[in-house]
């Protein structure tokens, strides 16, 4: 495809959006309380309208002929392109907090380089998502900082997420040929330059929220890239596509 | 023959929001363009939040109260950009919000008194309420919660 790294980066917006706006949305109905459980599936809906608006593009830019709601629902694990953090698991309330920091924080800088990008396009979507972006950092951190400097028990279920997301941070700034195409045309900021900022305003609210930050940079990958991901992204699609797997085309 | 546009917005001045209703969808400043293009009406829309649900719906009832006053040759068109922002509320949208119950936008990023009896003295519930654009406070003179229009 002669669009090939504009198509795959589009995927990469749209699939973490798509694969953290389906996983906030298991919570529905079952947040601890009655305000966050309607934060939370507001914060779903955001993202799940702005996959709508990157998977749109993409499938505009693919010209095969598909949806948005074909890539969402009709491709397996290994065409997805989210990164590793956010298709794990949602664990405890605290570990889902703290993963949709980490990423509104990416999230809001990302979206900020974008929005000057020279892709018409993709300037307009982003300067309509950071602003959601942003409202979803402000209710993420505060909370983060709610929890972290809480009670005895909710600062070590925060330190507990934070040990166990750490490792996943580092996919966020890793970059290949695709991104390096990308940067080299304007259309998105590289990678690794967002990193600075992220880690100074990350480490501000961990610091007030008396989390200890891990020292390790280990980093998993191969999400964004497609190389490999984890199992549960297989079992999140299972539930995610069933309908549309098992009564094709069907819409309401 | 064809109305003018400014008939037309007054037309759509009438429709009102499907979760909101007692502004109009010209109120809440999503209708960004009204122009004829040869014989079709092509009507520009942008949505509040990207995700929020009622925005098929303020499509089709666009197209609804179009074709009722006798227009067929209707082009709907979603236009994101600029986004939308709550500084497009119209002032006979922001006053009537007021008077339903609903804190009108501030720049503050907060309402400036509650709905209901004015009082200044006020606490956030929470950042998010019962649609995406709106948040969740509460008067602790009166003791109501109450939504409020947020600011973006």
């Amino acid at each position: 495809m002669a669009n090939d790294a504009l198509f795959q980066t589009l995927l990469r917006l749209g699939d973490n959006t798509l694969v953290l706006g389906h996983r906030v949305s298991e919570w529905c109905g079952r947040a601890p309380v009655l305000e966050e459980d309607i934060a939370l599936a507001n914060t779903a809906l955001d993202l799940i309208g702005q996959t709508q608006m990157w998977l749109g593009y993409a499938a505009e830019v693919e010209g095969e002929g598909r949806s948005a709601d074909d890539l969402a629902f009709l491709r397996d694990v290994w065409d997805f392109r989210n990164i590793l953090m956010l298709e794990r698991p949602n664990g405890d309330f605290g570990y889902t907090i703290l993963r949709q920091f980490l990423f509104d924080a990416y999230h809001r800088l990302l979206l900020t380089g974008l929005a000057q990008s020279t892709d018409p396009r993709i300037a307009e979507i982003a300067a309509k998502s950071v602003k959601e972006a942003t409202y979803h950092l402000e209710r993420s951190a505060e909370t983060v900082v709610a929890l972290g400097d809480g009670t005895p028990v909710s600062h070590e279920k925060m330190q507990t997420a934070l040990d166990l997301l750490w490792p996943y941070v580092g996919e966020m700034f890793e970059a290949d040929s695709v991104d390096a195409e990308m940067a080299a045309q304007g259309v998105a900021p590289e990678p690794a330059s967002l990193r600075a900022d992220w880690d100074a305003s990350v480490r501000a609210t961990l610091t007030e929220a008396t989390l200890r930050i891990p020292e390790d940079t280990f980093a998993h990958n191969g999400g964004r890239t497609g190389a490999r991901h984890t199992e549960h992204l297989g079992h999140m699609l299972t539930e995610m596509q069933w309908l549309q797997r098992a009564y094709p085309g069907a819409n309401w | 023959m064809k109305p003018d546009v400014q008939t037309i917005w007054g037309w759509l001045d009438q429709v009102p929001d499907p979760e909101i209703p007692v502004i109009s969808v010209v109120d809440l400043g999503i209708i960004r363009d009204v122009t004829w293009d040869g014989d079709v009406l092509e009507v520009a829309i942008t949505p509040t939040y990207s995700g929020c649900p009622a925005t098929s719906i303020i499509n089709l009832d666009v197209e609804t109260a179009l074709r009722d006053r006798g227009l067929t040759n209707i082009r709907l068109k979603t236009k994101l950009s600029p986004p939308w922002t709550t500084d497009w509320l119209s002032a006979k949208g922001a006053a009537k919000l007021e008077e339903y119950g609903i804190a009108p936008p501030s720049p503050a990023g907060g309402p400036s008194r509650c709905p209901r009896c004015q009082s200044t003295d006020l606490e956030k519930v929470s950042q998010f309420g019962s649609t995406p654009c709106k948040a969740h406070w509460r008067c602790l003179s009166c003791l109501e919660p109450f939504d409020y229009f947020k600011c973006i």
